[in-house]
């Protein structure tokens, strides 16, 4: 369980995140929306102290997350970056394994685990001794993932992971992760600025706006009482593209 | 070659454990860069040549050894830091920020990221330092002669000075080759690391460590207590000295069974200094030249009086001895070309003294510094049109082609006879008496052999012979140990 209370975040003068409050249950996957300067990834960096918040708490499973020196509490969140964030100078194989080499895990637990996690992205075993640099960009995001996931972290958050890739790429991600959260359960928080990747995916969604959270609530419960005319405008888009389809497809003979 | 290697090699690696470490502090603390690479630069910016031979007075002032490894070791490595250190910071600056966040992200402490992650992604930035600094220190070395640090730089150097161009040639290309093989093996290192291909890595790394291990085995073998019972004899860089220390060191070695050692391309006050101070054993100077540069005194004395004011002066004051005069003067004495003399009827310095405002005069390096120049301008009221300084040994050369229109030369020098110059006559007085003597320093003073041994060379080379010796070196192309060596076994036949 994540409890986000109060949290504010400066920089100098810019207040990016004003008053930010929510809970994500054990299990479930809470989707921040919002434009870009909206304060929706500085929150999710104050949740694994990547950004240390001005002032406010956020507690995980009931601990304090500033009782753990900072790079302790990371190693039990998993993570996965918006510009993937790979190493260069390592290879596939050596990207997924640094969580696991962190925590100190013998040679032969950690090949098996890796292999495992390559099954589980659907990426192809023999990809493991290249370098980040020779691969799709949809598979350095399934190595991203498969990075993040490594530990077994019961946390996994995620900054706009899918937010650099193709349409077709996306799609197919975006259903693989659904199936990774049905398999593993694990609780969670998705940044992203697309609402329709937001209803697809979340248990919860949460709407940023100029550092405030305006709204958070199930899809439905979005859909159908837009706390203001910025929710509804983000909604609009998805479903104005739903009609659109709908139209052209009832339109054929 | 084997002295040049450990040089550089040392100095390199000094410079690297130093650099690198500094490097990644002045990145961790920002204000620290343009202070301390502003330093670095400015180290950069003075000429090579110029921090060796600042070295030299700045150790002496501390104490400790000023001529020979030391003083060459550090001028190097000194130089080899700004490359790497500006490099290691440039590289670590350049790292994706998204990768350093990427590195926190996944719970690495500041030194794991740092190990992992920062000095990887530097490692090409910073290897190219690493290569510049391989070939500026290897570049270098080569400069550490006139220092004392022997070096492929006394090819060069003695080459310069004899006109051997074949000697030259070989201290130029094997530096160079010694640069490209060293820079060849940093690379490979690089790129077997980078490419995790062992065998790039492996062999590369092999060999370098051997060098290491070489350099290293015989550095310390060099710099062992053994050497305590080592003779070392200085030579200033001129010929005449080159082969004067070559009879010194085997005339000591012929007598007394001692190793004895040349230090060769000395600085002429390098040299004293470092027989004042242990670093050689003994040398040949000249009466004027200590009367004048060291003692500070007026010429007018005559021969006799200069020679015992300078002995009573050495031993008294530096605890040097004089092992005799050799039987010949060497003295700073204007010269000109014969057609050039008879054609403006100069004769002596006086003569010269009307037209001198239309004259052009080279002096050596030291030359136009020293006490005995400015008591000519005083005596005479002379005043050149222009002073031009230049390597001793292009100086004959100068004057004979006419780029300048005197020269400071050497009363001894084999090439006034082969140049056809003429010596100009110091009517006033002012350029006090150069007889050749041989100092020998405290560790050496000390024993009765070598003494005996060195004192048995006085008055036995003449201003003539010392004439035909230089010629034969400088005109002859024959080797300044060739030259010593069968005079000395002439002396050796005679004395038996």
């Amino acid at each position: 369980m994540i409890e986000v209370r109060g949290l504010c975040k400066s920089f100098g003068d810019v207040t990016a995140v004003r008053d930010v409050s929510f809970t994500v249950p054990d299990g479930d996957l809470l989707v921040l929306v919002g434009g870009s300067g909206s304060g929706k990834t500085t929150t999710l960096k104050m949740v694994n102290r990547l950004i240390e918040p001005t002032s406010g708490a956020v507690r995980i499973d009931d601990q304090d997350a500033r009782a753990l020196p900072d790079h302790l509490l990371r190693r039990r969140i998993g993570y996965v970056f918006q510009k993937v964030g790979l190493f260069p100078h390592l290879t596939v194989f050596d990207n997924i394994a640094i969580p696991l080499r962190l925590l100190g895990r013998p040679a032969s637990e950690i090949r098996e685990r890796v292999n495992e996690l390559l099954d589980l992205v659907e990426l192809d075993r023999s990809l493991a001794f290249r370098r980040p640099q020779a691969l799709s960009g949809g598979q350095e995001q399934r190595v991203g993932v498969a990075r993040g996931l490594a530990a077994r972290p019961k946390i996994l958050l995620l900054d706009e992971p899918f937010g650099a890739l193709d349409p077709l790429v996306r799609d197919r991600l975006q259903q693989s992760f659904l199936q990774l959260r049905r398999s593993l359960g694990f609780t969670g928080i998705f940044v992203t600025h697309d609402m329709a990747e937001a209803l697809l995916l979340a248990d919860r969604i949460a709407v940023m706006q100029d550092g405030v959270l305006v709204q958070i609530g199930t899809p439905p419960e979005l859909l159908k009482f837009p706390a203001n005319p910025y929710v509804e405008r983000l909604l609009e888009t998805p479903r104005r593209q739903a009609r659109t389809f709908d139209a052209l497809a009832g339109a054929k003979p | 070659m084997t002295a040049h290697l450990q040089l550089a090699l040392l100095a390199l690696l000094i410079g690297i454990v130093v650099s690198v470490p500094l490097g990644v502090v002045i990145s961790r603390v920002r204000w620290l860069e343009h202070p301390v690479l502003g330093l670095a630069s400015i180290v950069q910016t003075v000429p090579s040549l110029a921090l060796l031979a600042i070295m030299v007075p700045l150790l002496a002032l501390l104490g400790l050894p000023s001529i020979g490894f030391l003083p060459a070791f550090i001028a190097l490595t000194l130089y080899s830091v700004l490359p790497v250190l500006r490099n290691t910071v440039t590289g670590l600056a350049g790292v994706d920020p998204a990768l350093i966040e990427a590195a926190r992200g996944v719970g690495m402490t500041k030194r794991q990221q740092l190990w992992q992650v920062e000095l990887p992604l530097a490692m090409p930035v910073l290897i190219a330092g690493v290569r510049t600094a391989t070939v500026w220190t290897v570049g270098m070395a080569t400069l550490s002669t006139p220092v004392g640090a022997p070096s492929l730089g006394n090819y060069i150097f003695s080459g310069l000075q004899t006109r051997n161009l074949n000697s030259v040639l070989v201290g130029c290309v094997a530096a160079a080759l010694l640069a490209l093989t060293l820079d060849a093996l940093v690379r490979l290192i690089a790129a077997g690391w980078e490419h995790q291909r062992r065998s790039l890595l492996l062999p590369a790394l092999a060999v370098l460590s051997g060098l290491y291990l070489y350099a290293g085995v015989t550095l310390g073998r060099t710099l062992s207590p053994t050497r305590e019972r080592e003779i070392v004899i200085g030579a200033k860089t001129f010929t005449e000295q080159y082969i004067l220390s070559e009879i010194l060191a085997r005339q000591i070695t012929h007598r007394t069974g001692l190793a004895a050692r040349v230090a060769q391309s000395l600085g002429s006050t390098v040299a004293f200094d470092a027989l004042r101070t242990g670093g050689i054993d003994a040398y040949v100077d000249y009466s004027g030249t200590i009367w004048a540069t060291v003692m500070h005194r007026e010429p007018g004395p005559p021969r006799e009086e200069v020679l015992r004011g300078v002995e009573s002066y050495l031993e008294g004051t530096h605890d040097i001895k004089m092992a005799g005069s050799l039987g010949f003067e060497n003295a700073y004495a204007l010269a000109m070309r014969r057609d050039k003399a008879e054609a403006l009827g100069v004769r002596t310095i006086s003569d010269v003294v009307p037209h001198a405002s239309e004259m052009t005069i080279g002096g050596d390096y030291e030359f136009f510094q020293r006490a005995e120049w400015k008591t000519i301008r005083d005596r005479y009221g002379i005043g050149f049109k222009t002073e031009r300084s230049m390597d001793p040994s292009l100086m004959y050369q100068a004057v004979a082609n006419g780029s300048v229109d005197m020269i400071s030369a050497f009363s001894t020098d084999g090439r006034i006879a082969a140049y056809d110059l003429v010596l100009i006559e110091d009517d006033k007085g002012a350029i006090p008496p150069y007889d050749a003597i041989v100092l020998v320093g405290k560790k050496a003073g000390g024993r009765a052999d070598v003494l005996n041994a060195l004192q048995e060379l006085s008055g036995t080379i003449d201003a003539e012979a010392m004439r035909r010796m230089n010629l034969a070196v400088d005109a002859e192309k024959q080797h300044p140990a060739t030259v010593a060596q069968s005079f000395l076994d002439s002396l050796w036949t005679n004395k038996r």
